[in-house]
C-alpha cells in the first residue's frame, strides 16, 4: 500500500526490506530519523553509538561478522568516520554494508556546508544518491547487492530536502541474509604487507564500477524535445531541473554519484550542443566532465553556496519568474532561541557576567552565542571546547587560566570531548570544563546517549557517570551545579577557576521539554513593584517581554524555573 | 492536474508538523502525488518555520519557491508578513491573528510592526485573518491552534467532510480526537 514517508524514513525501510540487521548511527540533523525509523523494526538491532566512528567500526564489525549492516551521520560526522571509512575501502565487507550520509546545502542545522561526494571519489567508495523517497528506498536496497557483488561498502548519500521530504513510496517485503564468517587475514588485516596487495584489488574495483555505472539502473537517460542543450544533474537538483524544464531537454539523471561513468557521459555530450550541470554544492560532475576534456556549464552559473531552487533553474535558464508581493514594512528576524526553562540559561548568564572567554561546542548550547547572552567566543566542532580550552590557555602560560572555559554537552563529551579532557589531565592544564548535562542529545530532537540510562529502543540500559569518569582520567575537582540556582553557579565557576590545576563543573539539569520534567507554575509580575529596569530581559527568556514599561510573563511559556526571579531586586516576579 | 501548492509557516513548537501530517493523508487518500517538506533541528527552537505540501499529477520540487504558493496558512501574524512573496498572484493567504513577539522584538532591538493585516490587504494580498488561538481554547486547548486553521484552509478544498475526519482520526490520539474535530469544526465555520 502506498504510503507517505520521509525519505530517510525510507532508508529505513530499505534497510529493513534488504534485510539489514545490523545498524550504529550517531544523531545528526538531517540524518537522524533513519535510525529512529529503524529502531521500530524488532527484526533490526539498532543502537545509538558514542559517535560516528564507533558506529562505522561497529557497522564493519557486524558485516565481518556476516550480517547486512549500517551506519548513518550527518556530513560532519563522516569528518570522524573518515579513519575507519578509508580502511574499510580496502578490506571491503563480508555481508553487505552501507553507510549512510546526510548533507546540509544551506546549512540548516550545521557548522559547515562540505559536499560529502568528495569522500566517495577520495576513499574509492561507491555512492549513491537519491532524489526523493520512492529512491530512497530502492536505492537503499540495491546498495545492499552492489555492496556484496563488488565487495565494498557503499555510501548513500542524502541531503537536507530529501532526507526531511516526504512522498510516495510502496513498501516491499523483507529478505532475510546471513553469511557465514571465515578468517581471512590478507583480506581484514590491514598492515603495510596486506595493504599493499588490497590497494590494486580497490583500483579494480573502481575500474569495474565504473563500467556497471555506464548501465546501471541508478543512471538514466530522459529524452527531451530540444537538443541545444543537455543537463546532467542528480538529487534535489533533477527536481528542481523537471520542475523548470519539464520534458524541454534531454537529461540525464545520476543515481549513483561515484564512480561516474565515462562513455555514457561523452556520448550524451555529443548528442547535445550545450551541456549544463546542475548541481548543488561543489562542481563535482562538473569537474568529471572536464577531466573528460567535455566542454560544460555549470558553476559558473550555478554558486556552489547554499541551495538551489526551482527558481534559482528558472533564472539561469532565462525562463520568467513571477515573484510574490512583499511587504515595504521591516520584518524582524525570529532566529531560534533556547526554550523557556531551558537549563542552559542560567550558566550561559553567570558566564557572561563573569566577562569569561567561552570556547563552546555543538549542541542547543550553541545558542549561548546569540543576544542577549553573548556569552561565547568560539564553536568548530564536537568536542573542540575542551580540547580548544588546553590550546588557549597553555599557549597563555597562565594568564587565562582563571578566566577561561570550555562548554559541553553531555553527549557531546561523550561523543569527543573525553579525548580532550585526557588531554588535558594528562599535559597538565589548568582550565576548567563545564560539562551541561541535560540528560539527553537536545539539538537533534532527544536521543538517548551512554550517560541517560536508556537505549535508543527506549529500554533501561548501562548508565555512564560523567563524575566518575571524569575522576578516573585524573581529574581531581569534579562538582555537580544546579543551572536553576544562579549564585551557586556563580561560586563554583569562580572557586573552579581559581584553582591550580584542571576541573570539572557538571551543570546539570534536564531539558525542559522532557515529557517527565515537572514544571512548576508561571511566575507572574507585581506591577506595583516592578519598576521596568529590564534586569529580568538579560536572560534573552522568550517569556519575559516589556509591555507598557513593565515585565510580563507569557504564562503559556514560562515553566516557573526562577531564573529570572533572581535577578529582580525587587522581588516584582512571584510565584502565584 | 497542475500541481496546487500549500505553504505552512509559524513559529517553532506551535504544532505547524502535525497540520502538514494531516494534509499530506488526505492527500494520499485522494490519489494524488505528493511532497511534504520539512525542516528539523536548530530552527524549531523558537525559531521561524516552514512547510511545503505540494500535491498533484506529479510533483517534481519538494519545496515552493517565490510567487508559487496557491495558499499560505500561518499560525502567527509575523510569519504571514515574512513570507508574502511565496504567494502566486491571486493566491490565499489564511492567518492566525495570534502575535508572538521574536527575540529581537522580546529585547527591544526591533519593533513588531503594528497592523499587518491591513498592510498586507494593502499591499493587495487576500488575507482570510481569524483569531485561531481563541478558537483553540474554545475547543478546549491552545495547541488545537493547527486543527483550527486545517479547519479554515478546508473551506477552500473540494474535499469531503469525511475525507478531513478520516484524516484527523489517523493523525491525532484518540483521546484528544473530539477536542481537534471541534476545533477543526470552529476553523470552518468562523
Amino acid at each position: 500500500m502506498k504510503q507517505l514517508m520521509l525519505g530517510n524514513e525510507a532508508v529505513a525501510r530499505g534497510l529493513y526490506e534488504a534485510g539489514c540487521s545490523f545498524v550504529s548511527s550517531y544523531p545528526g540533523t538531517p540524518s537522524t530519523e533513519i535510525t529512529e525509523a529503524i529502531a521500530k523494526y524488532p527484526e533490526v538491532y539498532a543502537e545509538w553509538a558514542p559517535n560516528e566512528k564507533v558506529a562505522m567500526e561497529a557497522a564493519f564489525g557486524a558485516s565481518l561478522a556476516g550480517r547486512r549492516s549500517f551506519c548513518g551521520m550527518k556530513h560532519v560526522g563522516l569528518n570522524v568516520a573518515a579513519d575507519p571509512l578509508f580502511t574499510i575501502s580496502y578490506t571491503g565487507v563480508n555481508a553487505g554494508m552501507v553507510i549512510g550520509v546526510a548533507d546540509d546545502a544551506g546549512m540548516h542545522s550545521s557548522q559547515n556546508e562540505q559536499d560529502s561526494r568528495h569522500y566517495a571519489m577520495a576513499s574509492k567508495i561507491p555512492m549513491l544518491e537519491p532524489s526523493d523517497s520512492a529512491e530512497a528506498l530502492a536505492f537503499t536496497k540495491l546498495a545492499y547487492e552492489i555492496s556484496e557483488s563488488f565487495d565494498t561498502p557503499v555510501l548513500m548519500k542524502m541531503c537536507t530536502r530529501v532526507s526531511h521530504s516526504q512522498s510516495v513510496v510502496e513498501p516491499g517485503e523483507r529478505v532475510e541474509i546471513t553469511k557465514p564468517y571465515q578468517k581471512n587475514p590478507a583480506k581484514y588485516i590491514m598492515m603495510p604487507g596486506n595493504a599493499k596487495r588490497r590497494h590494486p584489488v580497490v583500483e579494480e574495483r573502481t575500474a569495474k564500477l565504473t563500467a556497471y555505472a555506464e548501465s546501471c539502473p541508478l543512471n538514466r537517460l530522459e529524452e527531451g524535445s530540444d537538443l541545444s542543450m543537455g543537463i546532467i544533474t542528480s538529487s534535489t537538483s533533477y527536481q528542481y531541473v523537471k520542475e523548470v524544464c519539464g520534458d524541454t531537454y534531454p537529461v540525464m539523471k545520476l543515481g549513483m554519484i561515484w564512480p561516474l561513468p565515462v562513455e555514457a557521459i561523452k556520448a550524451f555530450a555529443a548528442k547535445v550542443e550545450k551541456l549544463l550541470i546542475v548541481e548543488e554544492l561543489d562542481g563535482f560532475i562538473e569537474a568529471h566532465c572536464r577531466s573528460l576534456g567535455i566542454d560544460c556549464v555549470g558553476k559558473s552559473q550555478f554558486s556552489c553556496i547554499g541551495e538551489l531552487s526551482q527558481n534559482l533553474v528558472a533564472e539561469k535558464l532565462q525562463k520568467a519568474v513571477e515573484n510574490g508581493i512583499a511587504l515595504s514594512e521591516a520584518i524582524p528576524p525570529r532566529p531560534p532561541v533556547m526554550c523557556a526553562g531551558c537549563p542552559h540559561r542560567g550558566l550561559f548568564y553567570t558566564l557572561q557576567k563573569n566577562k569569561l572567554t567561552v570556547l563552546g561546542d555543538i549542541g542547543c548550547y550553541t545558542l549561548g552565542a546569540v543576544a542577549p547572552l553573548n556569552a561565547v567566543d568560539s564553536v568548530i566542532c564536537m568536542g573542540a571546547s575542551v580540547s580548544g580550552l588546553h590550546g588557549f590557555t597553555k599557549s597563555q602560560n597562565g594568564a587565562a587560566d582563571n578566566k577561561t572555559v570550555a562548554v559541553i554537552g553531555d553527549s557531546t563529551f561523550m561523543h569527543s570531548g573525553i579525548t580532550g579532557l585526557v588531554n588535558m589531565a594528562y599535559n597538565e592544564s589548568c582550565g576548567t570544563v563545564i560539562i551541561v548535562d541535560n540528560s539527553i542529545t537536545g539539538m537533534t530532537g532527544h536521543q538517548q546517549n551512554p550517560t541517560t540510562g536508556f537505549n535508543l529502543k527506549g529500554d533501561p540500559c548501562a548508565k555512564i557517570d560523567l563524575e566518575t569518569l571524569c575522576r578516573a582520567v585524573g581529574i581531581r575537582r569534579v562538582r555537580v551545579v544546579d543551572p536553576y540556582d544562579l549564585a551557586q553557579c556563580d561560586a563554583a565557576i569562580k572557586e573552579e577557576l581559581a584553582a591550580a590545576e584542571p576541573s570539572v563543573i557538571i551543570s546539570r539539569r534536564p531539558c525542559a521539554l522532557l515529557k517527565y520534567v515537572k514544571h512548576k507554575a508561571p511566575l507572574v509580575v507585581d506591577s506595583a513593584k516592578c519598576v521596568g529596569c529590564k534586569a529580568c530581559m538579560k536572560i534573552g527568556c522568550p517569556a519575559i517581554s516589556i509591555v507598557d514599561g513593565k515585565a510580563k510573563v507569557d504564562a503559556t511559556l514560562c515553566v516557573g524555573c526562577g531564573v529570572c526571579q533572581q535577578l529582580c531586586k525587587l522581588g516584582a516576579l512571584k510565584e502565584v | 492536474m497542475k500541481t496546487k501548492n500549500v505553504m505552512i509557516v509559524g513559529v517553532g513548537g506551535q504544532g505547524s508538523l502535525l497540520a502538514s501530517k494531516l494534509l499530506g493523508r488526505l492527500l494520499l487518500t485522494k490519489g494524488y502525488d505528493i511532497k511534504v517538506s520539512e525542516v528539523h533541528g536548530m530552527s524549531q527552537r523558537g525559531g521561524s518555520v516552514v512547510t511545503y505540501v505540494r500535491f498533484g499529477d506529479k510533483v517534481y520540487s519538494p519545496v515552493i519557491d517565490k510567487g508559487e504558493a496557491d495558499y499560505i496558512v500561518s499560525f502567527e501574524l509575523l510569519e504571514a508578513a515574512r513570507w508574502t512573496e511565496f504567494l502566486k498572484p491571486g493566491g490565499k493567504l489564511i492567518t492566525n491573528t495570534q502575535q508572538i513577539n521574536p527575540m529581537p522584538v522580546v529585547t527591544g532591538a526591533a519593533q513588531y510592526p503594528e497592523d499587518l493585516v491591513a498592510k498586507m490587504r494593502q499591499a493587495g494580498l487576500d488575507v482570510d485573518a481569524i483569531d485561531a488561538l481563541s478558537l483553540a481554547e474554545q475547543a478546549g486547548s491552545s495547541k488545537a491552534v493547527n486543527l483550527v486553521l486545517m479547519g479554515r484552509l478546508s473551506k477552500y478544498f473540494d474535499f469531503t467532510e469525511d475525507e478531513w475526519l478520516a484524516a484527523i482520526e489517523a493523525s491525532v490520539p484518540p483521546k484528544f480526537l473530539e477536542m481537534n474535530k471541534k476545533a477543526f469544526a470552529l476553523g470552518e465555520k468562523a
